[in-house]
């Protein structure tokens, strides 16, 4: 819902282009979207190659270093125990990231096989799967993350189980949704009437359709399991200690307000700007994805 | 109107009962004998055994949730393990605390979100529509835990205006509890705003080139007139219901709120509750807040049903 400016429709749109083109085509227009690609790529690479950038050891403590304020040395400080926080906080990136990631992906590979079939097969599985979805987002997110992260056990894993388990309600009745909207499509009776398997028209000709909301959900949603993931850690639910996470981080922030306020500002910053370069792309694709919207 | 009532009460059965079977569920999420983690660093074989007594543990699970339903519908949501109170009396006493600051992030979130939404109508494409834009995308992306920590910080540690933590009731003495309650207001109403202010804005754009706006401005109507009496007054009803939506992630970010400014309500039950492995305790409040959320979408959409004269009589 970003409203980048938007440039006159462009002369180059061909008929030979592929829808995947022309959607990147257009999400390349729009520069706030690009430029939450930019920040994400950063951070990706961040995690990738967190040893080569990461100037200290993120877990090693050093007494003679303890909540250092930010200079040339430390350029972020360092924390209660002599850690370098910059290099937390590249480290952290990978928690972050993955959690995102993985959370959403075993979201959507739940998510959409039921919302196929509960928006295919209609009936009593549509109603049984969609009271379940009520139900479960009928419990607010952060409140049921914790409860089952409760149960599972505190680490990292379980948070984005809890977190995965949390975001799947939105999966299916999206894909649900959009399933009943697409399949009323005469090209889809068309595939009906030529003999294709039932399983083969889902697959085949109704979830190409239905991807592009997908996408941009997911996308939305990565930022959304980034803060669910930095809000457990910090509950302490998340990835534990001594392994570096933004929350946890922050957690341990909040004891040294007074006398180290640089520890609660850097893990701060970067999920805020994780979450908001996310949320930049995720609307920027849905401004490119959208078929009424040249 | 009755009729419409009525099915939506209706609607309500199966979604409560999958919300029960859900949240009954979380407890054979525990790894191993759940009498055996329940009763934590007891190993006293007598304990365990009165544990799963208790929870009827030894019976099937059908059995057992039958059990556990026919307790809640009692008003016995269980014990607490720690405490050795019952969980309903611990939620009936951190509600107030949790209300409280639910209606003040609620007033700040409408204020700001919709006052927002509205300039940002109005102004399409000028400084202050990309401001609210991007004061929107700023409530939404940034996590409440850390805004807190930097109010705490700029407020109460820098500046010394206002306490970092605690709470005073309102009954006791109200610019205390004003005090103590405006900063985790703001921190948890922050996002909401943002949500809020969205849905004003694409309202607003929707009534501001409707019919009835441009017959209000061929009368000659002052435009101030036109956007508060005929617009916003239209553009109002998707943005309440929508709103009303927003309650759980209030309720969500209630939790990590009460946490940092120390505020005994809700949400710090629950945090307290999961540390101190009270499961009994964790069940309650999700259950609660489960069922506070899904009467408040109900309420909702009664309401719009109500304003919305079109929608009047129709099943």
């Amino acid at each position: 819902m970003t409203h980048t400016a938007l440039g006159a429709p462009p002369a180059g749109e061909t008929a030979a282009e592929s829808p995947a083109a022309r959607a990147w085509r257009r999400l390349l227009r729009r520069k706030a979207a690009v430029a939450g690609l930019g920040v994400i790529a950063l951070f990706v690479l961040a995690a990738i190659f967190a040893p080569l950038i990461a100037p200290y050891d993120p877990i090693v403590q050093s007494w003679t270093a303890v909540r250092q304020a930010p200079s040339p040395s430390h350029i972020f400080g360092t924390d209660d125990v002599g850690r370098d926080i910059f290099s937390r906080v590249i480290y952290g990136t990978r928690a972050s990231l993955f959690a995102g990631v993985i959370s959403v992906g075993l979201a959507l590979s739940i998510g959409i096989p039921l919302g196929l079939i509960a928006g295919d097969r209609g009936g009593f599985i549509d109603a049984l799967l969609s009271r379940i979805t009520d139900a479960m987002l009928a419990c607010p997110f952060i409140i049921l993350a914790i409860a089952l992260a409760a149960f599972l056990g505190p680490s990292l894993s379980n948070a984005m189980i809890a977190i995965g388990i949390t975001t799947t309600p939105i999966f299916v009745r999206l894909t649900r949704g959009q399933v009943m909207a697409v399949k009323v499509e005469e090209y889809i009776e068309a595939a009906r009437v030529v003999g294709n398997p039932r399983w083969r028209i889902a697959l085949v000709h109704i979830l190409p359709n239905v991807l592009p909301a997908l996408l941009v959900q997911a996308t939305l949603s990565i930022a959304a399991a980034i803060i669910a993931e930095a809000a457990l850690s910090f509950l302490g639910l998340g990835q534990q200690p001594p392994l570096p996470s933004w929350g946890s981080m922050l957690n341990a922030a909040q004891r040294f307000l007074t006398n180290a306020p640089w520890m609660a500002v850097w893990p701060g910053l970067a999920i805020f700007l994780s979450v908001l370069s996310f949320n930049l792309l995720g609307d920027g694709l849905r401004d490119a994805l959208d078929p009424h919207e040249r | 109107m009755l009729k419409f009532i009525g099915k939506r009460l209706l609607q309500l059965i199966p979604t409560l009962f999958f919300v029960s079977v859900l949240i009954f569920s979380l407890q054979h999420l525990l790894p191993g004998d759940p009498a055996l983690v329940m009763a934590g660093e007891e190993n006293d074989p007598a304990v365990v055994e009165q544990i799963r007594k208790q929870y009827h543990l030894d019976q099937s699970i059908p059995l057992q949730y039958v059990y556990w339903v026919k307790g809640i519908l009692s008003g016995d949501l269980g014990e607490s393990m720690r405490i050795k109170e019952p969980v309903l009396k611990l939620i009936l006493e951190k509600l107030p605390v949790t209300a409280q600051l639910a209606c003040m992030a609620i007033l700040v979130a409408l204020t700001i979100g919709i006052s927002a939404g509205v300039i940002s109508a109005v102004k399409k494409n000028t400084v202050w529509d990309y401001a609210a834009n991007v004061f929107a995308l700023w409530g939404i992306s940034t996590p409440n835990f850390w805004l807190g920590i930097m109010l705490i910080f700029l407020f109460s540690v820098k500046l010394g205006w206002l306490p970092a933590s605690g709470f005073v009731p309102l009954r006791e003495d109200w610019q205390a509890s004003l005090a103590s309650t405006v900063m985790p207001a703001f921190v948890l109403g922050n996002a909401t705003a943002a949500i809020l202010m969205r849905h004003t804005r694409s309202a607003m754009l929707q009534a501001l080139e409707s019919d009835y706006v441009r017959t209000a401005r061929a009368k000659g109507l002052l435009e101030r007139r036109i956007i508060i009496k005929h617009a916003l007054r239209n553009a109002l009803t998707p943005v309440i219901t929508l709103g009303a939506l927003e309650f759980g992630t209030l309720l969500s970010g209630a939790v990590l709120t009460e946490q940092i400014f120390t505020i005994p309500g809700f949400g710090k039950l629950i945090v307290d509750a999961v540390f101190n492995r009270d499961y009994a305790v964790v069940q309650g409040v999700v259950l609660v807040t489960a069922t506070t959320f899904i009467v408040l979408n109900l309420l909702a959409d009664i309401a719009y049903h109500l304003v919305n004269p079109r929608l009047r009589g129709m099943g």
